[in-house]
């Protein structure tokens, strides 16, 4: 053939056909180069031999090279245009030779597909002639064999006119009862139901009584397929005799399935023929050998029977036979498949069954191992959760990477569904995640710790476990390598910061959170860790002065290793429980944390670890670090103090209200909060957002981040602003009402604010913590949903209130409640407290480099820094009272920075606070020099937008 | 019903096409690469059935080769299975102990029998003998 001169444009010469290269030739010749370049050259040859040979008026040449172009577009996914092939195909089509006609059809049906339908119409003329009977045809019944087999391929059906047709044609196949004509005439109904019901609905339907098996199980075949899901089965509900006929009589294990099938679609439709089929279900069930139709059976019963207790009890032992099958993979398979069917109701039977799939677990094929988790997902309740979470984990030890995270995936879903409902207790829950984590291929950190903190917010009374777990991972230094759990430990340290006055022995937390092998987490988990041990330091220096205003102001006495006396230490407020109180008792005897020498130890810790840290070039670490180094400068003086042993009186009291409102910054409440609770305030009336802050959409745009989990905070503040004390906003309105409009989450609705109780904490109440949480919460009781329920007795272990959002009801009630000041949260109140040594630091640091103990001198020496700071220490509950108090001692600078130290989102918002708060400190002065009685947050907000 | 079959050999090669529902080339081309994927990386002592897109695979090898075919969620994968069976006995019997060379130069031969057992993704003929002896007539 190669040695033909290649004439593409002429019809092929007699020699091309002498010399035509066979269907077994094309084979070996693709076959002689496997490799990919090879195989497509020689289909690149062959089809152009084919191009040309097509034409060829010789039936038999032309036949053998479509046969050629079949097995090319077939196999090899040729690019064969479809015309040459289908064209051919249907000239063949009219061949009087069998084979030829044969080839034609098997061409037709391989190459014609829905986008090739034009060529289709010129067949139809053909197929009419092949489907009527004429005596002298020698392969009639082959004949029309195959047009049937054309007419049910899937090209044709998708051809629009070719089944209005051919319709009639079918008819009298159909009498005959040919299964072929069966099939054919099912496929055209599908197609075009409007022309060909009328036509051949009854035939087919005649079919199914056929005394023929044959035709009764093509019809059989044919109505399942008609009345497959997407399609309507009540038209087929007429066919219920007959098909309850075949369903007794029929020997037919083919004909039985597909009218079980049926059946299954029926008896939804039509109540009265569950009852009437159930019997002889359940006969097959327990008389058939045929394990596909002991399935079918077992699938019909518990799809479509479910009322019918005793079959359904059948058929549940059957698929319990099917799991218990121990060398046939494919009916444990099934046999989990048929469990899953079950509904609610029989969530007890499947109880039954909990060992054989659990053992499924642990099956070699994916298959079965998905399908038993899923059965086992599914038959969790809150009575079992503890054995089945407990068993799964335990598996997940044994299990690959892959199916492990599968398990670890699902019960995280299913115990955090819907706010935890399952959950009874939560100490459980938490110890469980803390396991998670800690198995050897998870790869869920994310969602764990998601849950972690979600649960910490949520659920007061699971935060002591919380806390003990957190440590148990915080102190594993094995874990700071495994990357998959970095969103775990960040979750870890955050709790531990957060919740650090239920901590035991927090000496040990700041050692975990400032060991080496920190260095290898990523810069947001470093920061939190750095920030976690900023409330850690703050908390354990507040109980330590706490001792110190306990006994007195001898500064001998002070720096002894006290002999601790909780009970009178209420300045500190660490509002441990009777119960800690003992715990903190007791390791004093061991090793006191809030002994002078402990403090000092972590002091020089945090000095060796996080000095370095200044210099990092991530902004979020040396933030944190510069707060933090910051505040131990300032709190250093401690420990000269004690060198000097000056028995001044004003120092330790200084030293004490500044820890003090450290802690105060922190010790406030974290609740959950609405992904959608910042749609739901609505700007006032009158409020014109974009008002005079075009210019600055693309500057605030920039910055402006939205949180990317579903939860985010805001704080319960204790404190509220009473409205009626607000001068009017006149300066920078604009402004606030931009700010507003980013983080109207923090505003109060205005005109509701007048029905907020007025009784706010004194300025030294007690700190909020834990124990006065009750307290606290009574006066919020009325409006926000948070009230936590009371200590949890463990003997009884009653679920513990879980903190939900009904998103409605709630945010309408906490909105105008929600205890947020008018004033900007965005300062970071440690900022102020540590202006001098941080803020300061931070601005001139690059430039000329002050050392931090210089401004740290120039601060305290500043003669009104004890009433800045008495001031400050005061501030959180004298918000009421604001405008008198405060402008009493106000004089030149210290007016300015109380206000921001209550933001009490320093979290949030401190690295948009950072810039705006030195300018705002500065305009304010000169500011609060001039006219003092200028509203200060109005003007504060202003600057941080700018 | 069943949408399409498929046999593929046990180095990814495809030996037999059928579809039974519309596909265009291109869906075609895509369904066998990731099926040819899934199955032939199955072990050997696992469940012959693979869900996927909805669909399941009920799938069974018979020497180098695999016999796949696409049913729909609902339909009974026990059934399908026996149907495979039931082509490679045909086939057995018809060449006479099969092998992938057969069908490879007689893939003609294959699709008449394979039509001759499935029309429109249903089973046609369950008798044995009855295939042969109509692929015997046509053959003449």
């Amino acid at each position: 053939m190669a040695s033909t001169p290649p004439a593409p444009a002429v019809a092929p010469s007699l020699v091309d056909t002498l010399f035509q290269r066979s269907l077994n030739d094309l084979v070996k010749s693709l076959r002689a180069d496997p490799s990919a370049a090879g195989e497509a050259a020689a289909v690149a040859r062959a089809l152009s031999e084919i191009h040309r040979e097509i034409r060829a008026p010789d039936a038999a040449t032309k036949s053998v090279a479509l046969q050629k172009l079949a097995y090319l577009s077939s196999l090899h996914f040729a690019p064969v245009g479809s015309h040459p092939l289908a064209f051919a195909a249907i000239e063949l089509l009219a061949s009087p030779h069998l084979p030829h006609k044969h080839l034609a059809y098997l061409a037709a049906s391989l190459s014609l597909h829905p986008a090739s339908l034009s060529l289709l119409p010129l067949a139809t003329h053909q197929l009419h002639k092949d489907l009527s009977p004429s005596a002298g045809a020698a392969h009639q019944q082959h004949v029309s064999a195959l047009a049937f087999q054309l007419l049910a391929s899937p090209a044709a059906t998708a051809a629009p006119d070719l089944p209005v047709h051919l319709a009639h044609d079918l008819v009298q196949h159909l009498a005959r009862g040919s299964p072929r004509a069966i099939a054919a005439a099912a496929r055209v109904i599908a197609a075009s139901p409007s022309a060909a019901v009328p036509v051949l609905f009854k035939p087919l339907a005649a079919c199914l009584a056929s005394p023929d098996p044959r035709a009764s199980t093509a019809a059989a075949a044919a109505f399942c397929d008609l009345s497959a899901p997407p399609a309507d089965a009540t038209p087929f509900l007429p066919l219920a005799p007959d098909l309850y006929n075949l369903l007794t009589t029929s020997r037919s294990n083919w004909a039985l399935i597909k009218v079980l099938k049926v059946f299954a679609r029926l008896a939804p439709l039509e109540p009265r023929l569950a009852a009437r089929i159930v019997d002889p279900v359940c006969q097959l069930l327990t008389r058939s050998s045929a394990m596909s139709l002991t399935f079918e059976c077992i699938r019909t019963v518990l799809t479509a029977l479910p009322a019918h207790d005793a079959a359904v009890r059948l058929a549940i032992g059957k698929a319990k036979e099917f799991i218990a099958a121990a060398d046939d993979p494919n009916l444990r398979y099934l046999g989990l498949l048929a469990l899953g069917m079950l509904g609610p109701a029989y969530a007890s039977t499947v109880n039954d069954c909990r060992d054989a799939i659990a053992k499924s677990l642990g099956d070699a094929d994916t298959n079965i191992r998905q399908e038993a988790l899923h059965l086992i997902m599914g038959m969790v309740n809150e009575n079992n959760v503890v054995d089945i979470a407990g068993m799964l984990i335990s598996h997940v030890a044994k299990s690959d990477p892959e199916f492990a995270n599968d398990i670890l995936g699902a019960v995280l879903a299913a115990c955090g569904h819907n706010v935890y409902e399952m959950v009874v207790d939560f100490d459980w829950y938490v110890s469980l995640l803390a396991d998670m984590a800690r198995t050897l291929h998870c790869a869920q950190g994310d969602e764990i710790g998601r849950q972690l903190v979600d649960v910490g917010l949520r659920v007061q009374d699971a935060r002591p476990e919380l806390v003990r777990s957190a440590r148990t991972l915080l102190i594993d230094p094995a874990l700071l390598g495994n990357h998959f759990l970095f969103p775990v430990l960040s979750a870890a340290a955050w709790i531990s910061g957060e919740y650090v006055d239920l901590t035991k022995d927090p000496v040990e937390l700041v050692e975990a959170l400032l060991q080496p092998r920190t260095s290898l987490l990523p810069i947001s988990v470093r920061a939190v860790y750095i920030h976690a041990v900023f409330k850690v330091i703050t908390w354990c220096f507040s109980v330590y002065v706490g001792r110190l205003g306990d006994s007195g102001m001898a500064m001998d006495v002070m720096f002894d290793r006290l002999a601790p006396d909780q009970t009178v230490s209420l300045d500190s407020n660490v509002a441990l429980g009777s119960g800690e109180e003992q715990d903190i008792g007791a390791s004093t005897v061991r090793k006191d944390p809030f002994s002078h020498e402990s403090i000092l130890y972590m002091i020089d810790l945090i000095q060796t670890t996080v000095g370095p840290l200044i210099n990092c070039n991530e902004v979020e670490v040396q933030e944190r670090a510069h707060n933090l180094i910051g505040f131990v400068h300032l709190v250093r003086e401690i420990q000269e103090l004690n060198k000097r042993k000056v028995a001044d009186g004003d120092e330790p009291s200084r030293l004490k209200e500044l820890v003090k409102t450290m802690r105060t910054v922190f010790c406030q409440e974290l609740g959950p909060v609405s992904v959608n609770a910042q749609m739901k305030v609505a700007p006032p009336d009158g409020l014109i957002l974009n008002e005079n802050l075009v210019e600055l959409a693309g500057m605030v745009s920039e910055d402006d981040t939205t949180p990317s989990t579903s939860i985010f905070f805001y704080p319960c503040s204790r404190h509220s602003v009473d409205t009626r004390d607000e001068p009017a906003v006149s300066i920078g309105s604009s402004s606030l009402s931009e700010h507003r409009k980013r983080h109207g989450l923090f505003y109060l609705q205005t005109g509701k604010t007048e029905d907020e109780p007025n009784d706010y904490p004194q300025a030294n109440d007690s700190l909020p913590s834990s124990s006065n949480n009750s307290v606290i919460n009574d006066d919020k009781s009325k409006t926000a949903e948070l009230v936590f329920a009371g200590k949890k007795s463990t003997a009884t272990k009653s679920r513990p209130k879980v903190v939900k959002l009904d998103t409605e009801d709630f945010l309408s009630s906490v909105m105008p409640s929600a205890n947020v000041p008018k004033e900007d949260p965005l300062s970071g109140a440690l900022r102020d407290v540590l202006l001098g040594s941080d803020a300061k630091a931070l601005s001139s640091q690059r430039a000329s480099d002050i050392n931090l103990e210089g401004m740290l001198n120039k601060t305290s020496s500043n003669e009104s820094s004890s009433h800045l700071i008495e001031n400050l220490g005061s501030y959180p509950a004298s918000r009421s009272s604001r405008t008198t108090s405060k402008q009493q001692n106000d004089d030149k600078e210290k007016g300015t920075n109380p206000r921001e130290s209550d933001g009490k989102e320093p979290r949030k918002h401190r690295s948009s606070g950072r810039s705006g708060h030195r300018q705002g400190k500065h305009k304010h002065r000169e500011k609060s020099s001039t006219q003092p009685d200028t509203i200060p947050q109005a003007s504060v907000i202003q600057d941080f937008l700018l | 019903m069943i949408n399409f079959v498929l046999l593929i050999s046990r180095q990814g090669k495809v030996r037999l096409t059928k579809w039974y529902s519309p596909y265009t080339q291109k869906e075609r081309t895509k369904v066998i690469r990731e099926l040819s994927g899934l199955i032939l990386t199955r072990g050997p002592k696992l469940c012959n059935f693979v869900e996927w897109r909805g669909y399941k695979v009920v799938y069974r090898r018979y020497a180098s080769l695999y016999f796949c075919m696409c049913i729909d969620a609902d339909d009974n994968e026990l059934e399908v299975l026996e149907i495979i069976h039931h082509f490679v006995e045909i086939l057995d019997r018809y060449f006479g102990s099969v092998c992938e060379l057969d069908l490879i130069f007689n893939f003609h031969k294959a699709y008449y029998i394979l039509d001759e057992i499935l029309i429109a993704g249903e089973l046609q003929e369950s008798s044995k003998k009855n295939v042969a002896r109509l692929i015997a007539a046509q053959a003449c």
